[in-house]
């Protein structure tokens, strides 16, 4: 299953079981959605649950937020995050606080979601990575799906969520296919919001990374393991809350950690896993941990220097050989 | 002055005196429901629509009410000025003082089903959708026993089971969230209404016009109610607005200007408003008010008006002192009586303090709670 159908499978069943949720933004309905995650749910559900609407984020944002506040379940799509700049203060102000400030009174079940980080070619406005933002705000969940059981669980689990949740696709996994169980197809799976998943077991070193960057760890996984280094591969699945325990668990067995991301390496997403594994594993560590992110510039436009600007698998190997005493050259981590 | 004309002769029974029966500071004076039409001080302006009448429908028991309610406003208030130079108030304090007559008028024209939502001057908004003076202490001196448990402040009341949705400290915020309310009310087949309340200063933001546009096109029903005290904090409106005639800013959408210094005429826009918008999507009321106090208990509120505007508005155009003559000239009480209410509410309000200020602090572990509804109060980030 494509993760593009686990996406739109996932919302329709959760539409059809519960009337309050409702889905919104721009293109979504007669467009068949800007990337077709949402392909035939206008025609199933009709234009009062499925809405288009005008590029007007804060707009749209807020009157999404307000609805949710009522007690209806909106989905508000951005056609990327960068948009979702546009509307950040019903996300952070509106949404994520309300909770908190009314103590218990307003309560905001909404679903945001996009896709996140970088896709190809599309130039700096429209290639960041939103999770270090929105996973730094307490009263948000964040959840950034790999795989499309990954995709189908989480969304699941999203829109049921009583609070806030940040939804970060990646435009470039949505054509990809996964192998899924019959569980995974069922109705009634979800998988539960703030634990990650160890994706290949191993001893030597621990990988974290989440969205694409799953699979460039997994086959970085691979390279390594034929050179004798077995690296267990952990998909976060869930930015905020952040699986504490299972990142030290195997950081505590493999003694070494590689963090990756995609997004600017300042105070991201490997930035908080570092001094978390510092702060509880501090005497379990071999080597010191190392950071994978994308470059600290602006996308920019250029394909080769667009693949610069990114990690590659080769990144993430040589990585993990340093943590293993294993680099070729002192001098290459400069 | 608001003229009055008395519908009939039956209404010369209202003209006699009230017996002077006990001093007792709790004897009901008018109860009575009679009907009353009393016209507005001015006429509405209307944009792109037909104006209501300027002949109000009321009783005394209404007027009466609005007196008492007004009173209770503005006594706290006041008390809150009090309270915040102590120090028992920390932070941001925005004050209603003057513009009580919109809340007032406003309630007397719908239910709780109905919702309103506003920024953050809205202690008496709260006050008005049913909340308590203690809950209002309570939270404005973080006490546990405020509406927010204390963990808001002065700028987050909520009170969900009347309609009353904030309270939000962003200016211009609070409309597309207006707008959010009045879709969930139209998505779920309710009749009822949401009026969403903001400043002359609020009424630039990009996403009220963003919001506006959404709501005319998918028919909401949704009344944007422009309090224009005519100050942005500092910068009158004619520095901040090319366009300051706020009712007629939503251009396609209608509006109604309405002196927000007369509660009747308050009630009476907001009952025509309510009817419009569900059958026909959006309106604009603009309420020309006036607020006594700074924006904020931070600013003196003298260095860009001057005082003899102020106390010009105090003299000409103050509801209380408006209904209070509507009340004498209608012989529905006498004046010793209105004053014993005011004492009585002064009473009220002193109480209410009191019993607040030696009320305890939120527990420390009242930190954590509330973050989220489902799960992740203190493990999400231990310390």
């Amino acid at each position: 299953m494509t993760v593009r159908d686990a996406l739109n499978s996932a919302i329709d069943e959760e539409m059809s079981a519960d009337p309050k949720v409702f889905l919104m933004g721009e293109e979504v309905g007669e467009y068949q959605g800007a990337y077709k995650i949402t392909k035939g749910l206008l025609e199933k559900y009709g234009p009062d649950r499925v809405l288009d609407t005008p590029i007007t984020e804060a707009g749209f944002t807020g009157i999404g937020v307000g609805a949710a506040y009522h007690g209806l379940k909106p989905i508000v799509e951005f056609m990327t995050f960068n948009f979702s700049m546009q509307a950040i203060d019903h996300i952070i102000n509106s949404a994520a606080k309300s909770n908190y400030m009314s103590a218990g009174q307003i309560s905001v079940p909404i679903v945001f979601r996009g896709p996140n980080g970088a896709a190809a070619g599309v130039g700096a406005q429209h290639s960041q990575c939103y999770a270090p933002w929105f996973a730094s705000c307490p009263g948000l969940k964040v959840l950034a799906p790999y795989s499309s059981e990954d995709a189908r669980g989480l969304m699941k689990a999203a829109i049921r969520d009583p609070d806030p949740v940040v939804f970060l696709e990646n435009e470039l996994l949505y054509g990809e296919s996964f192998p899924v169980s019959a569980e995974v197809l069922d109705s009634s799976f979800c998988l539960p919001i703030g634990k990650a998943k160890i994706e290949r077991e191993g001893k030597d070193v621990t990988i974290t990374a989440f969205s694409k960057m799953v699979g460039y760890a997994l086959k970085a996984a691979e390279i390594l393991s034929k050179e004798g280094i077995s690296a267990e591969v952990i998909n976060l699945r869930s930015i905020r809350p952040l699986d504490r325990a299972t990142i030290n668990n195997s950081v505590r067995k493999t003694n070494r950690l590689v963090t990756v991301e995609e997004g600017f390496p300042q105070h991201g997403i490997g930035a908080e896993i570092c001094a978390s594994v510092v702060e509880d594993s501090f005497e379990y560590l071999d080597a010191a941990i190392e950071r994978i992110a994308g470059a600290d510039v602006p996308m920019p436009y250029a394909a080769n220097l667009e693949r610069l600007a990114v990690p590659q698998v080769e990144d993430i190997v040589r990585a993990a050989k340093r943590t293993c005493y294993r680099s070729s050259s002192l001098a290459a981590t400069a | 002055m608001a003229l009055s004309h008395l519908s009939s002769t039956r209404s010369n029974r209202l003209l006699r005196p009230l017996a002077a029966a006990a001093s007792s500071l709790c004897r009901p004076i008018s109860t009575s429901t009679e009907p009353l039409v009393i016209e507005t001080s001015i006429p509405f302006t209307p944009h792109k629509c037909e104006p209501p009448s300027r002949s109000v429908e009321t009783n005394p028991q209404e007027l009466l009410t609005f007196f008492r309610d007004m009173a209770t406003m503005r006594r706290m208030e006041i008390a809150a000025d009090s309270l915040y130079k102590a120090k028992l108030i920390r932070g941001f304090c925005h004050l209603y003082d003057g513009q009580e007559a919109v809340c007032v008028g406003m309630e007397a024209s719908i239910n709780k089903k109905d919702c309103i939502i506003t920024a953050y001057r809205d202690h008496c908004t709260f006050l008005g959708r049913g909340g308590t003076l203690l809950e209002i202490f309570s939270e404005l001196m973080g006490r546990q026993g405020g509406c927010s448990k204390g963990k808001g402040g002065s700028m987050h009341f909520y009170k969900k089971e009347s309609g009353f949705y904030g309270g939000h400290g962003i200016v211009g915020a609070q409309v597309p969230l207006g707008c959010g309310l009045a879709f969930a009310q139209k998505y779920n087949k309710d009749e009822n209404v949401t009026f969403a309340l903001y400043g002359d200063g609020a009424a630039n933001q990009g996403q009220l016009f963003e919001a506006l546009n959404i709501s005319a096109l998918w028919d909401l029903p949704i009344i944007l109610v422009c309090e224009n005290n005519h100050y942005g904090m500092g910068t009158a409106e004619w520095r901040a607005a090319k366009s300051p005639s706020y009712y007629k800013r939503g251009d396609y959408v209608p509006g109604l200007k309405v002196d927000g210094m007369d509660v009747l005429a308050v009630k009476q826009a907001c009952k025509f408003a309510k009817e419009h918008v569900l059958k026909n999507g959006p309106i604009i009321l603009e309420m020309d008010t006036y607020r006594y106090h700074g924006h904020s208990m931070s600013d003196p509120g003298s260095t860009y008006r001057t005082r003899d505007e102020i106390s010009g508005v105090r003299q000409e155009r103050d509801p209380i002192e408006r209904v209070r003559k509507l009340v004498l000239g209608h012989d529905l009480a006498t004046e010793k009586e209105l004053k014993d209410i005011e004492k009585e509410i002064r009473k009220e309000v002193d109480e209410a303090i009191a019993k607040a200020k030696v009320s305890p602090m939120p527990e420390p572990s009242e930190l954590f709670t509330n973050v989220y509804v489902k799960g992740f109060g203190t493990e999400v980030f231990h310390s």
